[in-house]
């Protein structure tokens, strides 16, 4: 039986980053699917850009502008004592970015085909904007944001070019269940390559036909 | 920058004083004019002329709108001082074209969403208005399945629950079949009679306009081509937008004893006695529309005639109003009464101001004025 602390990892790295998610690609997703702003196009291909780049691309330019060497990198040392790359912290940041189009993509179709008709109702009924968000918008998308939290979290459960990039290979701190199962590789140890991989390859599964099963089709709303 | 007249004079008295702008890509809303602080507003116009522009401007839901709205005296939205109300603290309920019902909750939770956060009392209590828009056995339902007068009707009370000081109505029975409208128009004038707080309703159905309102608003292209009381309006229907088959007058009368074998019931007005048809209680205050193009004249009275409402009358004027057709104003016991008539019938005839005639009243337009417990009634009654 393999060592299960990158497993452990894994889950806890995607677990912090869906989390940290929901809260950042909620509100982008929000304005992006009611906005008329000339920022919108601009900010969806931003948003987008982690799908089409090379995982090692994006660890590259986080390693550039986390270093301690780098500005923000230097201000992190300066605040917390420790260095934002081959990190936790840094993995976190990383999984954040690279995994925000898969917490955004799931919302917006669930917004757009909300609209702001409820949204707008509820103000008039005395609810501030982001009690009305809460108590109404939240529920009636909630299947988005359902997808939302688990491709965000089943994904950054998968990656693998950023974490080795940033995060490298220390056990307990950036050591995920991916490194892991190409380090097992490297040293030919295909029995704990195997096990892992099955663990991944189940829980993957598990995770998206959960989701799928969710979504059937429920009454259409009148 | 320059103030509007009404806006100016009602900043310090009661009622609404509104002034807004606000470009859309088929018209801009461009409105000033000032509204009483109770009763029934008529918001009425062709489609596209900025109606339910001006509603959501009203509530609060176009931030792109300029301009200044004055509600009693209190500042709710005033561009240029940068005082700008979120709906929520306006005190302004709105009903929408659609329901808009929060779908993941059931009718009574629907309901007490706005009563959970209002600012203050409640003017009609949950089960009586519950009651009054006969929503009483849906409350356990939920809002996604209810039929659509059904749920308009629980928007209707959901808005009301909220305590608002202010009701805007946004063609609420658009989207329903007649015989729904029919149904919800009784409640809707049940509503008027029992709540204190003024509403705005707007419509493209005169005959709405004629059942509920009070005060008239003729929108546009995005402007106010005519406002004033509802008899004001409607005696000079043809300049004001609402076409000239609308010009007409107001008769306020008190019904008399109903004769119970035909179904109708006398009304006694300033002008005469009228027949109307649906029985009424005794001394039920009504309101009677009479249309110019459902009055004709004689110069003798009718002897064999199916038409059950003819009053003497002295003729005031002659106003020419197409190439074919003249409008007289009539003089009914000291009460104006308009007809249409043909030239041709005018020159038969002789008509001139001063000539006593016969004016026969084809058909009447009934509304009742407060509730008063008796059967509705409206249309136009067979002669």
């Amino acid at each position: 039986m393999s060592d299960p602390g990158p497993l452990l990892l894994s889950l806890k790295l995607a677990g912090v980053t869906t989390a940290i998610l929901l809260f950042v690609a909620t509100p982008l997703a929000w304005w992006l699917s009611h906005t008329r702003s000339r920022l919108k196009a601009p900010v969806q291909a931003l948003v987008a850009l982690p799908i089409v780049l090379p995982p090692t691309v994006l660890g590259f330019y986080f390693l550039v502008f986390l270093s301690p060497n780098s500005t923000l990198g230097g201000l992190w040392v300066e605040a917390s004592g420790s260095s934002l790359t081959f990190s936790f912290t840094g993995l976190v940041l990383a999984s954040v970015v690279y995994s925000l189009p898969f917490a955004v993509q799931p919302l917006l179709p669930a917004f757009a085909a909300l609209g702001r008709r409820e949204y707008e109702a509820a103000q008039t009924l005395g609810a501030s904007r982001l009690d009305a968000f809460v108590s109404v918008v939240l529920p009636l998308a909630l299947p988005g944001f359902l997808s939302a939290a688990v491709l965000s979290f089943a994904h950054t459960l998968g990656e693998f070019g950023v974490v080795l990039m940033v995060g490298g290979n220390i056990p307990g701190e950036t050591r995920t269940v991916s490194i892991a199962i190409y380090d097992h590789v490297e040293s030919l140890d295909y029995a704990a390559a195997h096990t892992l991989s099955l663990i991944l390859l189940a829980a993957s599964f598990t995770v998206l036909l959960a989701l799928f099963a969710c979504q059937r089709p429920r009454p259409a709303r009148v | 920058m320059r103030r509007g007249a009404a806006n100016a004079q009602c900043a310090r008295r009661r009622g609404l004083a509104v002034r807004y702008r606000l470009a859309r890509r088929e018209f801009t809303l461009d409105v000033d004019f000032a509204l009483p602080s109770s009763g029934v507003t008529g918001l009425f116009g062709p489609s596209g002329s900025g109606k339910t522009t001006l509603l959501r401007c009203l509530a609060g839901l176009e931030p792109a709108a300029v301009g200044r709205f004055v509600f009693d005296a209190r500042v709710v939205d005033d561009t240029a001082t940068n005082r700008r109300l979120p709906p929520a603290q306006r005190g302004i309920g709105i009903v929408f074209q659609e329901p808009r019902l929060f779908a993941h909750l059931n009718v009574e939770r629907n309901l007490r969403y706005g009563e959970k956060r209002r600012q203050r009392d409640a003017f009609v209590a949950f089960e009586e208005l519950v009651e009054l828009l006969g929503i009483a056995p849906l409350l356990e339902r939920r809002a996604s399945a209810l039929s659509g007068g059904e749920a308009q009707r629980v928007a209707i009370a959901r808005a009301l629950m909220s305590a608002p000081q202010l009701l805007l109505l946004d063609e609420p029975l658009a989207s329903l079949d007649q015989r729904r409208r029919e149904a919800i128009l009784p409640f809707l004038e049940k509503l008027h009679a029992r709540l204190p707080i003024p509403m705005i309703y707007v419509t493209h159905r005169f005959d709405e306009i004629l059942r509920l309102a009070d005060t008239l608003l003729v929108l546009d292209a995005g402007s106010r081509i005519a406002g004033g009381r509802l008899d004001d309006v409607l005696a000079d229907a043809a300049a004001s937008g609402l076409g000239s088959a609308n010009v007409g007058v107001v008769l306020e009368g008190t019904a008399g004893a109903a004769d119970t074998e035909y179904g109708m019931t006398p009304v006694t007005t300033p002008a005469g006695v009228l027949w109307v048809t649906g029985r009424y209680a005794m001394k039920t205050p009504l309101r009677l529309v009479v249309r110019a193009n459902d009055v004709s004249i004689s110069l003798a009275p009718l002897a064999a005639t199916s038409i059950q409402n003819s009053l003497p009358a002295q003729v005031v004027s002659l106003d020419e109003e197409a190439e074919a057709t003249l409008r007289l104003a009539l003089d009914a016991a000291g009460h104006k009464i308009l007809a249409r008539i043909t030239r041709r019938a005018a020159a038969t005839l002789g008509v001139r101001p001063g000539m006593p005639v016969y004016a026969h009243i084809k058909s009447v337009a009934v509304r009742r004025h407060r509730l008063a417990g008796v059967l509705e009634h409206y249309g136009a009654d067979p002669s």
